[in-house]
């Protein structure tokens, strides 16, 4: 059943089932997985969503009416209309009037859907050509920035990399306490300033003390903004412009982070903040809720940018690589 | 707020007005453009077939088709279905309780709850009077209490004291106790971000409800949730039935679909509307003046209370008194200009004003916005008092200085003072005019019934919409006596779609007179 040999979470999907993989998964077990917690989650809501798709699909022709169901769940994981019709015409286009059952149509739907995202799982890679290598960290008020750097530094320390954080936050209240609570948790120095100081004068200073210390890695916060405030994100190129002073090529690496419950605004998100902060990659959180994160797939087809990480939960390990097919499964409703 | 929402919906609608007869074919094809509107703004999916099923029904149903304005009867229908999907009236926050009145806010991470608890806080110990207390029951997040602490600080609300190790519960019962011995009107109990699924934490909020046993429990949820906001709704809902809601970050831009979900899926009203970063960026929900906005029909009504919040009575009213006299230098164009920036620049008030919704669009096309007031009143301030007082001894030497000095061209400050002598004219014309200028204004304004919106209206401001010049085609009893503010508004073109040099601006400028005076309405009212 299991199509992905790397063991993980999407195995521990279906550790309940797959007697073989108990042993091993047992220590995990203990935790959910967030396709796991998304189907408990689901369930405890009043969503028809996966029920409703096995009730529709169970022997029955692949008809226009079917298809229209399907374009719905599509539209209900947040994929949006045109990507929704899209994978829906593919469908139609092969399947059309054959005789389909429910797990076939899901594989063909996950396996539609995986297409579109199977070019941009690509896992974060930190090299060592610059010292340090800068990465930024942008991203909407509240889509877990600062939690994603804790996590994020807290992997890289276990790594054995040198990591030095700056508290780029200097607006919301008590964001640089929060990332010294990070800092402290994984062992990484913090550099900070006053609330409602500079921005940029930080990241300056953050600059010229990872140089000095020769860290590694320099993760850079920063302030949530909506995309839409022109002054916020002509400070955010500041910002950028102040780096590039201290390194031309800074920052290597520009993480921006999506709300997974975030609905269509994500493609807007993505596209200005990827004109203004040149992101390179992204990463998708809170999917340990019920959303699925479907505005992924809506992104993955229009960008291209490679998604690294998902955030499923508030502790240090939360975070995990993103890997195409079992996004794709969960979309389609496959796993239970 | 829902501009591109608004953008979708009244092109569809427009396109049925343009046509004299209607066929169900035709209803049914702007209503499969409707859903799909409705859709790409996060409506959810079953939200939105009932709504269009509705609108559907009743526009070929009743006589709408034969009917002289059908587009107006469809767009009327669209307008009622949309304010019926908001809940039909509007519901503040309800105090009417024996105090300390626990108002407890819950929600996922990251949709704003810290923040929406320090704005609610300071406009209730601002606008009501209350004494408030906040309290974070967030014990999880790193720093969170510290947050709504230095929140509390910034606003002058006092905080509960944070005491290390403390659960949630303990807190909370801490909460209630202080409230009631330090003589608190309000305790706002801030909770901790949660999923809905998280079973633990929607067991620690039932409890946390048992033990403040709030007045009322609001979800606060990020307006820029996607088809998951009715699920969490509904759960945090069926766990400790939520009182009502806040939607924030309004101000991005979204398409605000999740709040046009939410009253539906929970029956439960929207209180709040969260629009901006700052501490007074929170406004009340008026289903009746969202439809309006979402169909881009303005609302007049926020307009004038933001024009009353913002509004400096003294200098209202020496504003007044200058213009009874007929006088208006370029200390008082300065004034109007900042009033207007206070109300959030052009764009702010021209989303507000109906029928302009378009225009607001296009003024920022051409970045024209806040910038130009900006430096318009930077003009102003590099003259000096004489210069102000008597633009007329402006000779070239002294426009070259404050060109100079104010990091603009001579041209800029020729369009300036044109603005001005154009504005002056008009001062003069109404001080002539007597009733038909600012008093036919004021009236038009506090009459105009705005809220109410009728078909005839609509049909006006389809019309007026649809021109390019937005507001030549203003027909002159449009939404009051407004018009009657507005001459100066080059009749040629307008504004859109190029913005040659600045000509818009003159007639913009204008809509600050009026507002000028609506210190005077709110005392009326």
């Amino acid at each position: 059943m299991s199509e992905t040999e790397k063991p993980g979470f999407f195995k521990r999907l279906f550790t309940g089932k797959s007697d073989a993989h108990v042993a091993e998964a047992a220590a995990e077990t203990a935790k959910l997985s967030w396709w796991q917690k998304l189907k408990t989650g689901l369930s405890r809501t009043s969503s028809q969503l996966t029920t409703g798709i096995a009730a529709l699909l169970t022997k029955r022709k692949l008809d226009a009416a079917t298809l229209e169901d399907l374009e719905d769940l599509l539209i209900q994981a947040d994929l949006g209309m045109t990507t929704a019709s899209a994978i829906v015409a593919t469908l139609k286009r092969e399947r059309f009037e054959t005789d389909i059952s429910d797990d076939e149509i899901r594989k063909v739907l996950a396996a539609e859907v995986e297409k579109v995202l199977g070019p941009v799982a690509r896992p974060l890679d930190i090299g060592s050509d610059h010292q340090p290598h800068v990465v930024l960290v942008v991203g909407v008020n509240g889509t877990g920035k600062t939690t994603t750097i804790g996590k994020l530094s807290a992997k890289l320390t276990r790594e054995g990399r040198s990591v030095m954080l700056a508290a780029g936050d200097t607006f919301r209240a008590a964001a640089i306490e929060q990332l010294k609570i990070w800092g402290g948790r994984v062992g990484a120095p913090v550099v900070a300033g006053e609330q409602g100081a500079d921005a940029s004068g930080l990241a300056f200073e953050a600059m010229r003390q990872a140089k000095d210390a020769g860290t590694e890695i320099l993760i850079i916060d920063t302030a949530g903004r909506l995309q839409n405030k022109a002054e916020l994100m002509a400070e955010l190129e500041k910002v950028i412009r102040v780096i590039k002073k201290q390194d031309p090529t800074a920052p290597h690496t520009v993480l921006l982070t999506l709300d997974a419950t975030t609905g269509q605004n994500a493609l807007n998100q993505v596209e200005i903040f990827g004109r203004v902060a040149g992101v390179t990659g992204l990463v998708m959180t809170k999917l340990d809720g019920t959303a699925r994160g479907g505005i992924l797939v809506a992104i993955a087809a229009k960008f291209g940018l490679p998604v690294h990480f998902i955030g499923v939960g508030e502790g240090i390990d939360d975070l995990e690589p993103f890997e195409a097919s079992d996004f794709a499964k969960a979309i389609a409703g496959i796993g239970e | 707020m829902f501009e591109s929402l608004s953008e979708r919906l009244s092109g569809i609608l427009d396109k049925l007005t343009r046509r004299g007869a209607l066929t169900e074919e035709v209803v049914n094809e702007a209503m499969r453009e409707v859903r799909r509107a409705l859709i790409e703004a996060d409506v959810a999916l079953d939200v939105v077939r009932s709504f269009t099923d509705k609108v559907r029904n009743r526009a070929v149903g009743q006589d709408v088709i034969r009917s002289v304005s059908p587009g107006q009867q469809v767009i009327k229908i669209v307008h009622d279905a949309l304010v019926e999907m908001l809940g039909s009236t509007a519901q503040p926050i309800d105090l009417a309780a024996v105090a300390p009145v626990p108002i407890m806010m819950v929600g996922l991470q990251g949709s704003g709850k810290t923040t929406t608890s320090a704005k609610f806080g300071r406009r209730l110990s601002e606008r009501s009077r209350k004494k408030v207390l906040l309290a974070s029951l967030d014990t999880r997040r790193p720093a969170a209490q510290e947050q709504l602490r230095v929140l509390g600080e910034a606003n002058q609300i006092d905080t509960l004291p944070i005491v290390a190790g403390q659960t949630p519960t303990q807190i909370a019962d801490r909460a209630m106790m202080a409230g009631r011995l330090g003589g608190y009107d309000v305790v706002i109990l801030d909770t901790a971000g949660r999923t809905h699924i998280d079973e633990a934490l929607m067991a620690e909020m039932a409890e946390i409800r048992r033990i403040a046993n709030p007045h009322e429990i609001l979800l606060v949820v990020d307006a820029l949730t996607g088809q998951d906001a009715v699920n969490l709704a509904r759960s945090f809902d069926e766990r400790v039935g939520i009182t009502g809601i806040v939607m924030t970050r309004m101000d991005g831009d979204g398409r605000g679909g999740a709040a046009l979900s939410m009253r539906a899926v929970t029956g439960k009203p929207i209180k709040l509307l969260g629009v901006g970063e700052k501490s007074d960026a929170l406004e009340d929900f008026d289903p009746q003046r969202i439809a309006g906005r979402i169909l881009g029909m303005g609302d007049i009504v926020a307009l004038v209370e933001k024009a009353a919040a913002e509004m400096d009575m003294a200098k209202a009213a020496k504003m007044a008194a200058k213009l009874k006299q007929g006088t208006f230098d370029l200390d008082d164009l300065a004034e109007q200009l900042k009033q207007m920036q206070k109300m959030g620049g052009m764009k702010g008030i021209m989303g507000m004003m109906p029928g302009m919704g378009k225009m607001a669009k296009q003024l920022e096309g051409a970045n024209l916005d806040d910038k130009l007031l900006k430096r318009q009143i930077a003009i102003i301030s590099s003259m000096t008092k004489k210069e102000r007082a008597k633009p007329d001894i402006l000779a070239a030497s002294r426009k070259r200085r404050i060109a100079a000095g104010s990091g603009t061209r001579v041209e800029d400050i020729n369009r300036l003072l044109k603005q001005h002598r154009q504005m002056a004219d008009m001062m003069k014309a109404m001080k002539k005019g007597g009733r038909g200028g600012l008093a036919g204004m004021l009236g038009g304004l506090m009459g105009g019934g705005m809220p109410d919106i009728d078909p005839a209206m609509l049909e006006e401001m389809a019309r007026s919409g649809q021109l390019p010049g937005g507001m030549p085609g203003m027909p002159p009893g449009m939404p009051g006596g407004l018009p009657s503010g507005l001459p100066p508004m080059p009749p040629s073109g307008g504004l859109p779609p190029k913005l040659p040099g600045l000509p818009g601006l003159p007639g913009l400028g204008v809509k600050a007179p009026g507002s000028g005076f609506l210190p005077g309405l709110g005392k009326k009212k």
